[in-house]
């Protein structure tokens, strides 16, 4: 049994061994000649005009939030599918329910602006 | 490959389930009810509407309750659910809490501009996860119930957003709690591992050596998984190790909050705690016994004690909570039919004088900034003394005096004790009550005889608040002096529960 295992413990090992390997030789043989760009944070993308920690609109993150939360609702769907027969019609009525509280929810981000960008 | 197991075994959930949780729907209907009205009702009447709705789909519960209390004790939904007169009498004493709660929120929510429909949608949907508590009989249906109470409660305690306070109890409450959570899911996964089942009757015949091994309730997989549970439950209770966190979170949580969380939570837990050790694990008693008793002289120790120190109002509340709910621990720790029947007496009693007490706390709060401080209450007696004869009518009741309710509900607690062999419980309760009357008689020390704030204007009373006082100073007054009709009830509850489980 754990001898199956062995040849994913090799790989392991080398995986590791060539990444920290490689690093090590950056390291050691590489120059190292530091500049102000050089030390940017985004080095080879757009200079930076300020410092990023301001207050910023976070629409974006409720997008997301939302966005999670009725991806997660709608992955409940994929057991109800799979037990459809089994579940009979209650299944359906409960499906039904569990539909129009989600509805309900989509109305209220609605109505309360969640999903204006502007 | 793993073959797609599809049971064809047909799953027939049929119109007596849904009978047996029709409390609980209707209280989730009106959840959503509310966020449609929330966003649909203008702005002007959305207070009043919404209020008068939290209050009609609480009466339409409690209507429910009543029914489903006639009806008789129905399992359903397979076993996760029971409609014991058990259940229904915690079912009913949380829908009071809530509805006492939310005749206190209007003048609240004006003054903080809260969104009235969100605050009773969260406060109602933690009623909801409550009352399933109170009747879930399996550990998933418990788990995901006390999910539902606490993720509303975290929430409602951090609503006022722009009050650091009310932010730092939202956020205290939310880490702890949910790490006394996984305690309590790992503890149930544990027994479940050992027992081979989630429902508490099943587990309850396992224990007692049907259609299981022997060796199950000696298991070390079930010895850990019982102290897990405890640790679980104690947190939600706030149970000395584990109450850290209720002096900030009652301080700082809106106060109609307070009110409703300090009693409901408590009932629902405990209705649950009371199930799964005191029936479902009745099998294996010497696992739990020690640590019940352990934990309750410890939390009527240092509830006690540091209630003594304390300068604000909430937090003496929190302090008193803490040793109230170690004489219900002493109840529990009797595992008697007269102790549970104690335990379900003293809910409905503290509902009472508790949440009046808050009552007094969130009036004052309105009429001035400290209002919760104890030193607010100076003069309360000249200035405004009706306000100040119900405070001490709370006070008494919550110190055991006679014959408002909170004595006969102690004297159950204990004679329970003591009749079941536990005497040490008892004297230590009483001895710590001794230390309570101190603290609680300060406050009315402080209302009658201080008079230096005598000449501040005494503010209006919101009529809401006045009914609500005047409910809970019945409520007091009355199970004191004529407890035997309630007490009844309490024990006709406990009868149905030991019939659920078949009991002699």
């Amino acid at each position: 049994m754990v001898k199956d295992y062995v040849p994913l413990l090799i790989l392991a090992v080398v995986a590791a061994g060539f990444a920290l390997t490689n690093i090590g030789i950056t390291l050691v043989v590489g120059p190292w000649r530091p500049t102000r760009e050089k030390m940017d944070p985004y080095e080879s993308g757009m200079t930076e005009i300020q410092p990023p920690r301001q207050r910023f609109p976070i629409k974006f993150y409720v997008i997301a939030m939302l966005f999670l939360l009725f991806d997660i609702e709608a992955i409940s769907f994929f057991p109800w599918a799979v037990l459809l027969r089994p579940l009979h019609f209650s299944g359906f009525i409960e499906m039904f329910i569990f539909v129009v509280a989600l509805l309900i929810g989509y109305l209220y981000i609605w109505k309360k602006g969640a999903l204006d960008w502007e | 490959m793993i073959p797609l197991i599809v049971t064809t075994i047909p799953i027939h959930v049929t119109a007596a389930d849904y009978g047996a949780v029709l409390p609980e729907l209707v209280v989730a209907a009106g959840v959503l009810l509310m966020l449609i009205l929330d966003v649909f009702v203008p702005r002007a009447q959305r207070l009043q509407v919404t209020t008068a709705t939290s209050l009609l789909v609480i009466l339409l519960s409690f209507a429910a309750t009543l029914h489903l209390w006639t009806a008789g004790s129905a399992s359903a939904f397979y076993g996760t659910m029971t409609s014991d007169r058990f259940a229904v009498f915690f079912d009913a004493i949380i829908l009071l809490a809530a509805a006492l709660a939310v005749l206190l929120s209007p003048s609240y929510i004006a003054v903080s501009e809260f969104d009235p429909g969100e605050f009773y949608a969260l406060l109602l949907a933690s009623a909801v996860g409550m009352m399933l508590m109170a009747g879930g009989t399996s550990f998933m249906l418990l788990f995901l119930a006390l999910e539902l109470l606490s993720l509303s409660l975290y929430i409602l305690s951090g609503f006022e957003r722009s009050r650091p306070r009310s932010q730092e109890a939202g956020f205290k409450y939310f880490l702890l709690s949910s790490f006394a959570s996984s305690f309590l899911l790992y503890g149930m996964a544990l027994v479940y591992g050992a027992t081979g089942s989630t429902q508490l009757r099943v587990i309850n015949f396992c224990l007692h050596g049907l259609g299981c091994a022997s060796t199950v309730a000696s298991s070390p997989l079930l010895f850990v998984g019982i102290g897990l549970m405890v640790v679980g439950f104690a947190f939600k209770v706030s149970i000395v190790p584990f109450h850290m966190w209720t002096p900030d979170v009652y301080e700082g949580a809106p106060t109609p909050v307070t009110a409703f969380m300090s009693v409901t939570t408590k009932a629902a837990v405990f209705a649950a705690f009371v199930r799964v050790f005191n029936f479902s694990l009745s099998g294996v008693e010497s696992h739990w016994y020690g640590l019940i008793w352990a934990l309750a002289i410890a939390t009527m120790i240092v509830g006690n004690v540091l209630a003594l120190t304390q300068t604000n109002m909430k937090r003496l509340l929190a302090y008193s909570g803490i040793a109230h709910a170690g004489y219900i621990l002493v109840a529990m720790a009797a595992n008697t039919p007269a102790g549970i029947t104690a335990i379900a007496f003293y809910f409905l009693v503290y509902t009472f004088m508790n949440i009046g007490a808050f009552i007094i706390v969130s009036v004052l709060e309105s009429q001035g900034e400290t209002g919760d401080e104890i030193s607010t209450y100076r003069g309360l007696w000249q200035r405004n003394p009706e306000l100040a004869g119900a405070t001490a009518v709370f006070m008494f009741s919550l110190a055991g005096f006679p014959p408002t309710a909170g004595f006969f509900a102690k004297y159950l607690a204990f004679s329970a004790a003591v009749q079941a062999g536990h005497t040490e419980l008892a004297i230590v309760g009483v001895l710590t009550s001794l230390i309570s009357i101190f603290y609680y008689l300060r406050v009315v020390v402080v209302m009658f005889m201080q008079p230096e704030g005598a000449e501040k204007q005494g503010g209006l009373i919101p009529a809401a608040a006045q009914w609500a006082i005047g409910a809970t100073l019945a409520g007091t007054i009355g199970l004191g002096i004529i407890p035997t009709g309630f007490f009844n009830y309490a024990t006709q509850s406990v009868d149905a529960m030991r019939a659920v489980f078949g009991l002699p």
